[in-house]
């Protein structure tokens, strides 16, 4: 690898949400240990495709750079991940870049995530602590469960559970694996437990819970690790808890 | 529960499968076993499960009526999925499609089954006993699409209780649904050996 003067990348652009895709390719000059946004800064620089024709540069989506935001996820040589932690030493090449199936294309490699933030308001992903005077500190968390719940934090909405779920498609209303993780982060949550049955009641509506057909591709692909299959696994238990407390009714408080 | 339809519906799905329909697929199997035992055997099993009272209506609520909702919703399921093993060649991935792709022929299957011997039965143009499976699997294709039909049917109900399990939330941990496939494994291969040795005994009389 490291006496190639170049790097080629075929990239699937679409010039506006309704436009049709093509293929375009690119070489790009090869420098050490380049990662696939370095090589999409190339073109950017110098945006001539292989013919040498002067082309618009390849729009993608970026922010933090070390696989902490998610923003800049795309499909690389067939597998859904972030671009900032591909390494071009460590890929096949000719490099293809796709932008993400499931999400609708804004252009070339930027996606629209939005249904993945709809999903977080259907699940109330979120711990209400608004009040109309000091509601106080609230309740402390155990240390072991505090470590316990940051590997469920570290969910960054970048939508690769999504991508390689068999079940989140154009044909199903499936809200994808990431926000039933993160309805039993919240739910596990000292402050955030107070309203549990809101969030499961969320995860039952339309689109819920119930769309996962355990495929388990989304811990597979899972670039923080979240232990996707089995939170889905512990909400389903939940969310049948609450649909019989729904139904019998309970004296329980919530 | 009028809010929550479509939960309600895939948890049912997911019910159903296991009870009644997975006990009948069992109890049907073991039945069946008796003509590995001799013919008066058999039809002496089988003549008990033909007299129980009430039978009809055991029939629909047990094995009809689920089985009609569980294949109604199941290949709406089967529909909705857009399966993606080549770029993502996981087991369970897999197991996704094998799952769904079982349902389909296992439908075919039941159907062309109970046509054969429940119905041509209740229109009286058969007799319930060892002949009558006899004269259909000694046929080379029926005998195979009945092979294909059977293990299909026992994959679908062992995998199938797989995933009922973790629907229902029994198994959560990656170790507990790693457990769970292996002792589904092993219910698939003792009721796909129950179903086989009988369609053999049909078959060839050994």
């Amino acid at each position: 690898m490291a006496e190639q003067q170049t790097v080629t990348f075929i990239i699937t652009r679409q010039d506006s949400p309704e436009s049709a895709p093509y293929d375009e390719t690119f070489h790009v000059p090869y420098r050490k240990n380049m990662n696939v946004i370095s090589g999409l800064m190339e073109i950017r620089q110098n945006p001539v495709n292989a013919n040498g024709d002067k082309t618009a540069p390849v729009y993608w989506d970026m922010n933090c750079l070390e696989e902490v935001c998610g923003a800049c996820s795309m499909v690389i040589n067939g597998t859904a991940r972030q671009s900032c932690a591909a390494l071009v030493d460590k890929l096949e090449q000719p490099i293809r870049l796709e932008p993400m199936s499931t999400f609708p294309v804004v252009r070339d490699l930027i996606v629209d995530r939005e249904r993945m933030f709809d999903a977080l308001k259907q699940v109330k992903a979120w711990i209400p602590i608004d009040g109309t005077h000091d509601l106080g500190p609230g309740p402390r968390m155990p240390e072991k469960k505090r470590q316990w719940a940051y590997e469920l934090s570290k969910c960054m909405t970048c939508g690769v559970c999504l991508e390689a779920c068999p079940n989140v498609n154009d044909k199903s209303n499936f809200i994808g694996p990431a926000a039933l993780s993160q309805a039993r982060l919240f739910n596990a949550h000292p402050t955030g437990e107070m309203n549990a049955s809101e969030r499961l009641n969320g995860l039952m509506d339309e689109g819920g819970i119930d769309g996962c057909g355990n495929s388990q591709n989304c811990v597979q692909v899972c670039p923080k690790g979240i232990p996707l299959t089995t939170s889905i696994a512990a909400m389903n238990r939940a969310t049948n808890i609450q649909a019989f407390k729904n139904f019998f009714g309970s004296d329980h408080a919530h | 529960m009028a809010e929550h339809r479509e939960f309600f519906y895939r948890r049912l799905h997911s019910l159903l499968g296991v009870i009644p329909i997975g006990l009948f697929l069992v109890q049907h199997l073991v039945v069946n076993h008796f003509a590995v035992y001799g013919e008066e055997s058999f039809n002496k099993a089988a003549g008990f499960m033909h007299g129980l009272p009430f039978r009809l209506l055991l029939e629909t609520v047990v094995i009809y009526l689920p089985i009609l909702f569980h294949a109604i919703l199941g290949v709406y399921i089967v529909f909705v999925a857009r399966n993606n093993m080549k770029r993502y060649n996981y087991f369970r991935n897999w197991m996704f499609y094998v799952q769904r792709f079982t349902g389909i022929v296992t439908l075919v299957f039941i159907a062309w089954h109970v046509w054969e011997t429940r119905i041509q039965l209740g229109m009286g143009n058969v007799d319930l006993d060892y002949s009558l499976m006899e004269n259909i699997l000694t046929n080379p294709f029926m005998f195979w699409f009945y092979i294909i039909g059977v293990i299909s049917t026992t994959f679908h109900f062992a995998n199938g209780l797989w995933s009922f399990l973790v629907t229902w939330g029994f198994t959560q941990s990656p170790k507990s649904q790693k457990i769970a496939t292996y002792a589904t494994l092993l219910i698939f291969l003792a009721i796909s050996y129950l179903g086989v040795r009988t369609l053999i005994q049909f078959a060839y009389g050994v």
